[in-house]
């Protein structure tokens, strides 16, 4: 059997056979390393497979990891767009000066949607959309205000979206043999934090009556006026004594994900190594500045675990949202 | 300074097309066991790419480490960029407790940071570092506050770009941790300086493959009707370098044929 012939031939009928296979580029490192040993009997199977894969994207084909970071994304995305479709839906909640901004996150995320859907196919959690009686924003009653109070509003917003950037952070590593997809991932990852960035610019300003980026952050108030990065544990976020859910999870430290061989931990927002690396101590700051363990944090974001994630965002879902199953373990 | 030329992408019709993006043939026949010599063969005929052609190019390399000396690179020059900036009249007419000293100066200390950290990393990991890059901001005026900002805003969302473009070379799932935990950063600073100069353009469809929903009373209905993505709009290196090289002396300008 001539693999190249096959492929060759192939491409005569469809030119984007080598483009198929790049999603699949483990598949390619298996059979290669096996080639010397393969006698011919065993090939015709492999291939099959091969061409399974390639050409299977979709249609119940993706690895179970992919399946799951993908679809924990998909519900995440589901939590946030309904969050901000019900703002700009409650009249008086999110300030004029305000609208447009909520409007383009609400469409990223939509569009977020789009994407995962198309990736997952079949293998989506839900064929349906899930609907905002899905999900619970009070927190099991922690936050009874979020849709009449404006900087609560804005509050859970940041929770939310720190969340969402962290989890896809974690899950960018088990999607390392799929490029596409996480290219796409991390295509995603970085307008989250876009943003993030943004709701803690809206939240400097909305804490001191203003609007726009005139308002520095308060290093001794970050739970107000946080910086447009995160700063330590930001003293635990939005709301840190609320009760019975509070947002210090959300720049806590998490689990591991081990990939392949690698352990990957989740370290709470304010560490300092990376690697061996001590970002503190191993660098030396610009002529007139202190690296601050502050600072040291605010250069590096952190990564969560899948298990975390879902245990923070459970405290979001409504009985429908648990019968949907979002989030389960 | 010169801008990046954003072309959108079009619309596309399903995801297939937007994840399924070309991969040469010399790629495909080295993972299928095409011998070195060959492969160099192949390279050889291939080498198009005017952006390398600077004899005096500073080659970062291949494998993970090629990708990390890359962003190594792109890290230093935000580095020297922010550096300088607090030399000029804009920064240093900033009054001591005004948003826009506090956000520069983060900036300049997150930036070194990262270069700090790759210089460190790449040697304790067994790689070997890229030397040090001499910039050229000939065409930034850093006594305009328009002038820097732009810039600024152009390094950021350019490294936004190089690191989602790179990701996929890592084979490592540590580097590739890693490189998540500082791309995030480099997003909020973008989304900041953006807002800085243009409020509410923290996200636009120059950087991002904006989504239009299908009109609806509702909200669209389905969610995802509409156009558009949502997805950064991620750079390979050698369209990032395009752009990096015209900040960088000869001699320090980067070549990037090594990634793949």
């Amino acid at each position: 059997m001539d693999l190249f012939k096959i492929i060759s031939d192939i491409e005569k009928v469809d030119p984007e056979v080598y483009e198929r296979f790049d999603t699949r580029r483990r598949a390619f490192k298996h059979l290669t390393g096996l080639g010397q040993k393969l006698t011919a009997a065993a090939l015709p199977g492999l291939v099959g497979a091969l061409f399974n894969k390639a050409y299977g994207q979709g249609t119940g084909s993706l690895p179970a990891d992919v399946v799951a970071v993908l679809n924990l994304a998909l519900q995440l995305e589901y939590l946030e767009y309904n969050f901000y479709n019900a703002g700009l839906n409650t009249p008086g909640l999110i300030p004029a000066s305000e609208v447009a901004a909520i409007t383009t996150i609400r469409n990223d995320e939509a569009g977020h949607i789009k994407v995962l859907r198309q990736a997952l196919g079949n293998q989506a959690f839900s064929q349906s959309d899930v609907p905002v009686t899905a999900f619970d924003y009070t927190g099991q009653g922690s936050f009874p205000d979020w849709n009449t109070n404006t900087a609560k509003y804005f509050g859970v917003a940041q929770s939310f979206v720190d969340t969402g950037v962290r989890a896809y952070k974690g899950g960018a590593p088990i999607l390392i043999n799929n490029k596409d997809i996480l290219q796409a991932a991390l295509n995603i990852h970085s307008v989250e934090a876009r943003h993030s960035s943004h709701i803690r610019t809206v939240r400097r300003a909305l804490a001191s009556n203003a609007v726009g980026t005139i308002v520095a952050a308060d290093p001794n108030d970050l739970n107000n006026k946080p910086k447009s990065w995160i700063s330590g544990q930001d003293n635990g976020g939005a709301a840190p004594n609320a009760t019975p859910v509070n947002t210090r999870p959300v720049y806590a430290a998490g689990g591991v994900v081990t990939v392949g061989s690698t352990p990957l931990p989740s370290p709470a927002e304010d560490n300092l190594m990376h690697a061996q690396f001590n970002a503190q101590t191993g660098s030396t700051a610009p002529t007139g500045l202190t690296i601050t363990p502050a600072a040291a944090s605010e250069a590096f974001d952190e990564p969560l675990d899948a298990a975390t994630v879902k245990t923070i965002a459970r405290n979001f879902r409504s009985a429908a949202g648990a019968a949907l199953g979002l989030f389960n373990p | 300074m010169a801008t990046p030329n954003h072309t959108p992408a079009p619309d596309e019709a399903g995801i297939g097309n937007r994840l399924l993006q070309p991969i040469d043939r010399r790629l495909f026949l080295r993972y299928t066991g095409v011998t070195a010599a060959a492969t160099g063969l192949l390279l050889a005929g291939c080498d198009d790419d005017d952006n390398n052609s600077d004899s005096n190019a500073v080659n970062v390399g291949t494998g993970d480490f090629g990708v990390l000396n890359y962003a190594f690179a792109l890290e230093q020059l935000e580095a020297a960029f922010y550096t300088q900036l607090r030399t000029g009249s804009y920064y240093t007419g900033l009054g001591a407790n005004s948003a826009e000293k506090q956000i520069l100066d983060d900036l300049a200390l997150h930036e070194k940071i990262h270069a700090d950290f790759f210089r460190a990393a790449i040697p304790a990991n067994g790689g070997t570092l890229i030397k040090d890059l001499e910039p050229d901001f000939s065409s930034i005026n850093f006594n305009s506050k328009d002038s820097v900002l732009k810039a600024a805003q152009d390094f950021e969302d350019l490294g936004v770009a190089a690191y989602n473009g790179a990701g996929r070379y890592l084979s490592n799932p540590l580097f590739l941790s890693i490189a998540g935990k500082i791309v995030s950063v480099e997003a909020r600073h973008a989304g900041l300086i953006r807002d800085l100069r243009a409020y509410n353009t923290f996200v636009a469809n120059d950087v991002v493959d904006v989504f239009t929903p299908t009109p609806g009373s509702n909200g669209p209905t389905p969610f995802s009707q509409g156009t558009g993505t949502g997805l950064e709009r991620s750079k390979t290196p050698s369209e990032v370098v395009a752009i990096a090289n015209n900040f960088l002396k000869s001699g320090s300008k980067l070549n990037v044929s090594g990634i793949s």
